[in-house]
């Protein structure tokens, strides 16, 4: 099937009609249809992605269209199979390797980053590992402690990876080609409390690209920075802080690493005030890293000491009460802009 | 097992092989002493007692076949054709090393040459090499993976991973087992319920057999054999090439781990001295020739180790490069 057809890199994925409202998964599976077809190069594996339909049904109906060997069943071997991307990737083919969750990457830690990241640096350039790893992540669903991990800014410390956390339909549909189209190992994180979510996708849109922070709700009296599973959250938390008469800005990272400095550095200039919101664990975070930026960067300028709301640092656990407790929610977020802003009840 | 006879084919074939590994030996011994010295830094791990098995099996491969090695890999580097220099060059971590200076002796890498590098990471290797095996079957490429690894390798997960992917996906992989009898100061039998890793490759069903790593045409004709067959599409195979390292694992070692005498004995079975004592009973080198193939090693090695003196460093303004890829110029 992957044959000697070899179309440019980052081919333009089909154009659609219109305002198209559609599930974050099935833009996700749009993505996957167009990268196939864009490019015989490119081929899906992963555990049961073919037959099953992938687990968050992401992948339903592709081994139909594209047959077994573009969407390829794996073992439960995920350090070989995360492996044979790369050496996929090396070899000349464009593979995308969907890690079931986040959680199960880490029996392929050593292949992402000691092989994935590292190549390129350590063979003084000869190497680049053009891979895509899909996985899903994220907590909310009373998984327990070993199936809700948010381990994407881990990932964003490791430099020679680039890390890029789709949260609306839009990046759902279209960042999986900026993915292919850059010769890096790209590590796209989908959140899978967004699976389910609908939206309509904007109409015209072909691209978007990996490398920059989008402002999704225009602010005045704070920015609110975040990304993947939590924007909706934000979002909440600015239409009810609206309308108590706080005016906030939502800024959603969207490239965890490179990171967009100028775009938060740009916004809490404007605000001046900043709540980072991030469902990783609050020490050593990418809440943490964004916090160092906007204090490097903008301390002068800052009205109010940033605050950050982060996931509760205990493993994840499964009673309800208890993981809403732990996880950043619209009414944390609230609680902590009306901090910044010096409206909470005693200010 | 070793095919029956296998040996020189020609004059010309004994010495060649004769000059590769002497040029190995001669390369390792400079590394031994550069190190002494300072000149070469970090982890050192050096390939005495094994050159058979690098110069047999890349003598058995093919140019466009793809090649993944392990951090014990200089051999495997000069015998796959990369210069000498610029190995030398790495290994000093200058710019005109075969990694500009980034990567030092576990990761020498030449893409030209296909040579997919050295590996510090016990078994790394192994799923990366199933992945080129696996573009090379998309690609309906003619040509094969060679993976090599130590006995050490066999107990982590990733060998196993890899022999079942390979196996299930009949990709076009060669396993190298080096099985130099130990993993740092670990003996294979205090780690392994079973020592066979030929067996044990053959319960993924994968084609497995065990080579005498000290008889450069053994090894030299079962790579071939094997070769031809993956090529054929028989899906991957296994070769425990069977061997020892004279040295220490690496430059930390007092070897405290095996006695003396175990070594002599080995050495005495090396690939080296068994190579010249068959060429010389076959009348087919003179002690002339072995004096000018040895000249012409240490003479390769003293033009290294200039190049490598004299090349320059990478401007530490270049820090950065190459994390991600750079566009062509
Ligand atoms: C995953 C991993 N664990 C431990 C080490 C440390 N280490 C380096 S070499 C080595 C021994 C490996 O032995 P073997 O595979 O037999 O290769 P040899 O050194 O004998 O060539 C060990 C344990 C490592 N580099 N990688
Ligand atoms: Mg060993």
């Amino acid at each position: 099937m992957i044959a000697s057809v070899r179309p440019e890199p980052g081919a333009t994925p089909s154009t659609r009609p219109a305002a198209v409202r559609q599930s974050y998964r099935d833009a996700v599976r749009e993505s996957l249809r167009d990268a196939l077809r864009a490019d015989p190069r490119v081929f899906l594996m992963g555990e049961d992605v073919g037959r099953y339909g992938g687990s968050y049904a992401v992948s339903k109906g592709l081994i139909e269209e594209f047959g077994p060997e573009r969407i390829r069943d794996t073992p439960l071997s995920e350090s070989a199979f995360v492996g044979a991307g790369i050496g996929a990737a090396l070899g000349g083919l464009r593979p995308i390797v969907e890690i079931m969750t986040v959680n199960f990457s880490l029996l392929a830690l050593d292949q992402i980053m000691n092989n994935a990241a590292s190549y390129c640096h350590m063979s003084g350039g000869q190497l680049a590992v053009p891979l895509v790893i899909r996985l899903a992540t994220g907590a909310g669903r009373q998984l327990a402690a070993q199936h809700s991990h948010s381990l994407e800014g881990w990932y964003a410390h490791i430099p020679g990876l680039r890390i890029a956390v789709p949260a609306t339909i839009d990046d759902a549909r279209f960042m999986l080609a900026a993915a292919l189209a850059c010769s890096d190992p790209v590590l796209l994180f989908e959140h899978a409390a967004l699976y389910n979510r609908e939206g309509d996708l904007t109409p015209g849109l072909t691209a978007v690209d990996i490398d920059h922070a989008a402002v999704r709700r225009p602010g005045r009296d704070a920015t609110v920075i975040t990304y993947g599973g939590s924007l909706p959250k934000c979002l909440d938390a600015a239409a009810s802080l609206a309308a108590e008469g706080i005016d906030v800005e939502v800024l959603d990272l969207r490239t965890l690493r490179p990171l967009d400095e100028a775009a938060i550095v740009a916004s809490v200039r404007h605000t001046s005030r900043a709540v980072i919101v991030d469902e990783g664990w609050r020490s050593g975070s990418l809440a943490a890293e964004v916090t160092t930026r906007i204090v490097e960067q903008v301390f002068y300028d800052l009205d109010a000491p940033v605050a950050r709301v982060c996931t509760a640092e205990v493993p994840i656990p499964y009673a309800k009460h208890l993981e809403d407790a732990a996880l950043p929610s619209p009414a944390r977020i609230v609680d902590a802009v009306r901090r910044v802003v010096g409206r909470d009840g005693d200010g | 097992m070793n095919a029956p006879g296998a040996g020189p084919t020609s004059r010309e074939h004994g010495l060649t092989v004769l000059g590769q590994m002497l040029r190995i030996r001669a390369f390792e011994d400079r590394c031994y002493q550069l190190y002494g010295e300072q000149k070469i830094r970090g982890f050192l791990h050096l390939y005495n007692g094994e050159e058979a098995v690098a110069v047999g099996a890349m003598r058995a491969l093919d140019a466009g076949d793809a090649i993944v090695a392990t951090y014990r890999e200089h051999g495997h580097a000069l015998a796959r054709g990369v210069p000498m220099d610029a190995v030398m060059a790495e290994l000093y971590g200058k710019q005109s090393g075969c990694s500009r200076g980034r990567g030092g002796s576990m990761h020498l890498f030449d893409v030209a040459k296909r040579f997919y590098g050295g590996n510090a990471i016990v078994a790394a290797g192994l799923p990366v090499a199933v992945g080129l095996a696996l573009a090379q079957k998309l690609r309906r490429e003619p040509t094969i993976t060679a993976c090599f690894f130590g006995d050490g390798a066999v107990a982590e997960g990733e060998f196993h991973e890899s022999l079942n992917l390979a196996a299930l996906w009949r990709l076009p992989v060669l396993f190298l087992c080096e099985n130099n009898r130990y993993a740092m100061g670990t003996a294979l039998d205090r780690t392994e319920a079973e020592t066979d890793i030929a067996a044990k490759a053959r319960g993924y069903r994968i084609e497995a057999a065990a080579v005498d790593g000290m008889d450069v045409f053994a090894v030299e004709a079962a790579v071939g054999r094997a070769a031809a067959a993956i090529r054929g599409g028989a899906g991957p195979g296994l070769l425990e090439l069977d061997t020892y390292r004279f040295r220490a694992h690496s430059m930390f070692d007092p070897q405290l781990y095996r006695d003396k005498a175990e070594v002599e004995a080995w050495q005495k079975k090396g690939p080296l001295i068994t190579l010249t004592t068959r060429l010389k009973a076959e009348g087919l080198m003179t002690e002339d020739d072995y004096r000018r193939l040895d000249a012409a090693a240490s003479a390769e090695v003293d033009a290294a180790v200039a190049f490598a003196e004299n090349a320059p460093w990478e401007p530490v303004a270049d820090l950065a490069r190459f994390v991600y890829a750079e566009p062509a110029a």
